[in-house]
């Protein structure tokens, strides 16, 4: 299959679209984990745009594939890719953390179509992930589960536990994402705790690893087909990236982990962003 | 009851409660068969395992790993599976209170939690192992309904009745044998329903797994002393059933509460809690594990040790009686 030189036009472009409205909630919310929504991008449209098969109109259609967002926080530029898939009114988006809307920074799966489980705590979403790829696979069903996960995550012991899980249980119907930006909230991953070598790590644990700049549209394309040809374990897809992506002043600052954007600050952002795609695509 | 979802056990009062869980559980196969076991390297000593020989295709043996047990049950109820979940209280409630907050009670999915070794029914292996808090901690998760069944029987009744129930539902069962307080089966379970043992006048003991065998034998020891005791199996924590307790406030004036549980947070505090919103006050004790890490011994010896045993129930009974109630002839004008 692969991406045509046509598709990933089309999918930046999306990205582009994604990225001003993650920018533009932000400012109306008053904060959000920007970083980690701006680097998760490019596998969010990837994913929502091409590969996952979903109907935006049958949220709880058996068959969907499945796609958790185990670092949670990234919430706000899932909900701006939902949005605009269509499984809601993206003008709801205005009301993002205010008292009583269904979108908090982490999404819940009982108040927001499209989300499939209600992540924030991390090192959750591969545990779930392994039980949902197992239930497909008992229920001799054939949709696809995908997970991504922060790198910071991978700190957490119970991602461990689950990858082990996965693996014995041959789940290769199971993808995951690690969307390796490099930082938490205190500063770069290797300087808190050393993670790397973290394909060398992945692959000691059974599993498919594949090693991507998570902003090449060729690149993830690839990489999630080449998951689909594997059989007996499961798929990582470590994808580098760079937290902050398209926004100057954000990217690599682990400040803008989480962060909150006057008008002026948004206009600079918006501006970054255009100016990004506007070289890109010409 | 789901039609055709029966059981039977041999000799159930003389099996434990987990030994009759797992053979009910084994029997319920065929009527669900969208029905998925699932532990933590406790296949054996939990009786889920039991399952697990006759259904090996739906049996899931995680190894020791009981967040991604819980974690993983999640997933399986969201890909449409009815997962029966079990391992040792202590780590239902405490290793892995987040998964089953979060994974499975916020998203109010249809996981059933069956732990064994609850209390200090496990004694000889010390507090690493005992479980005096899961009760605390999983009332305070909302979309759970919490059962501490009496005895074997009622714990193949509540597991028939939590399968048919929605959301998540967290059973607490012991681990050795004790004596059982039904002869049989065959009488009404109902989730949330108060059982009256037997009828008093005097006194209400209201207790929840092992503690309504000591409320029965302190009822009897009672009676002999001239003393009316009601006895109330509070099977269902919650959601608990507020008319029956706030009956024996009405009628009883004085009432005791048994647990194998902290006395902070379980059974009793969850009664003081529908006493003190009745607006009567009523005599009132809770009997359970005394807010200490247990010392180690046998079960029977440490319900001696800490009081709730029947001995532990007279004496607190007797302290009542001693106590100066007030008559309040206006209950009914007031409420």
């Amino acid at each position: 299959m692969s991406v045509s030189a046509e598709e990933i036009k089309g999918l930046q472009k999306k990205a582009w679209d994604i990225r001003r409205t993650i920018v533009e909630t932000t400012f109306t919310c008053g904060g959000s984990h920007i970083g980690g929504s701006l680097s998760q991008t490019d596998v969010l449209v990837a994913l929502y745009y091409k590969y996952l098969n979903v109907d935006p109109k049958r949220p709880d259609w058996e068959d969907r594939d499945r796609f958790i967002l185990s670092k949670g926080h990234g919430g706000i530029g899932w909900a701006s890719v939902l949005g605009d898939k269509g499984y809601f009114d993206k003008a709801l988006l205005k009301d993002f953390n205010k008292t009583g809307s269904p979108f908090g920074m982490h999404l819940d799966a009982l108040k927001v179509k499209g989300c499939d489980a209600s992540t924030g705590s991390l090192g959750h979403g591969l545990a779930i992930a392994t039980g949902l790829a197992l239930g497909a696979r008992l229920r001799n069903k054939s949709f696809r589960t995908y997970v991504m996960m922060g790198d910071g995550e991978l700190c957490e012991g119970t991602v461990w536990e689950a990858a082990i899980l996965a693996c014995h249980h041959r789940l290769d119907n199971l993808t995951a994402f690690v969307d390796r930006n490099g930082l938490m909230i205190d500063g770069p991953t290797e300087s808190i705790t050393t993670l790397e070598p973290l394909d060398r790590k992945f692959q000691a644990f059974g599993w498919e690893t594949l090693v991507i700049d998570g902003h090449d549209f060729a690149a993830i394309g690839n990489a999630i087909e080449k998951a689909w040809t594997i059989k007996g374990r499961p798929t990582v897809i470590i994808c580098n990236t760079v937290k902050g992506r398209c926004v100057e002043m954000m990217e690599n600052v682990p400040e803008w982990h989480y962060g909150g954007l006057n008008s002026d600050l948004r206009d600079k952002a918006l501006a970054c962003i255009d100016a990004h795609y506007t070289k890109l695509l010409g | 009851m789901a039609e055709g979802m029966t059981w039977t056990v041999t000799d159930g009062d003389k099996l434990t409660q987990a030994e009759i869980y797992g053979e009910v559980l084994s029997q319920l196969g065929d009527t669900y068969p969208d029905l998925i076991a699932l532990t933590a390297d406790l296949a054996t000593s939990t009786k889920i395992g039991r399952f697990g020989k006759k259904y090996p295709e739906r049996f899931i043996n995680v190894g020791i790993a009981e967040n991604s047990l819980f974690g993983m049950a999640a997933g399986l109820a969201m890909a449409g599976l009815r997962p029966v979940v079990s391992t040792f209280a202590v780590f239902t409630s405490l290793r892995s209170a987040e998964q089953v907050r979060t994974d499975i009670c916020y998203q109010n999915l249809n996981v059933k939690i069956i732990s064994t070794h609850a209390g200090i029914s496990f004694g000889q292996a010390g507090s690493t192992h005992h479980c005096t808090e899961d009760l605390a901690v999983m009332r305070s998760f909302a979309n759970m309904t919490v059962i501490a069944p009496a005895d074997g029987f009622e714990t193949g009744n509540a597991l028939v009745a939590a399968l048919e129930w929605p959301g998540p539902v967290y059973m607490r069962i012991g681990r050795g044998f004790e004596p059982p307080v039904y002869k049989d089966q065959n009488y009404p379970f109902a989730i949330g329903r108060a059982i009256t043992m037997r009828d008093g006048r005097d006194v209400t003991l209201i207790g929840c797994g092992v503690g309504v065998l000591q409320a029965m034998r302190a009822a009897e020891v009672l009676q002999a002393q001239g003393l009316s005791a009601r006895v109330l199996n509070m099977h269902t924590i919650k959601p608990i059933d507020r008319e029956a307790v706030i009956s024996a406030v009405k009628e009883t004036r004085r009432i005791v509460t048994i647990e194998d549980h902290n006395v902070y947070g379980g059974l009793g505090t969850a009664v003081a809690e529908v006493i003190v919103e009745s607006g009567k006050a009523c005599a009132f004790r809770k009997l359970g594990v005394p807010d200490c890490f247990s010392i180690v011994g046998y079960p029977e010896d440490l319900y001696h040790h800490y009081g709730f045993d029947s001995d532990g129930i007279v004496a607190t009974v007797g302290e009542l009686m001693r106590l100066e109630i007030e008559e309040d002839e206006d209950w009914e004008d007031e409420v």
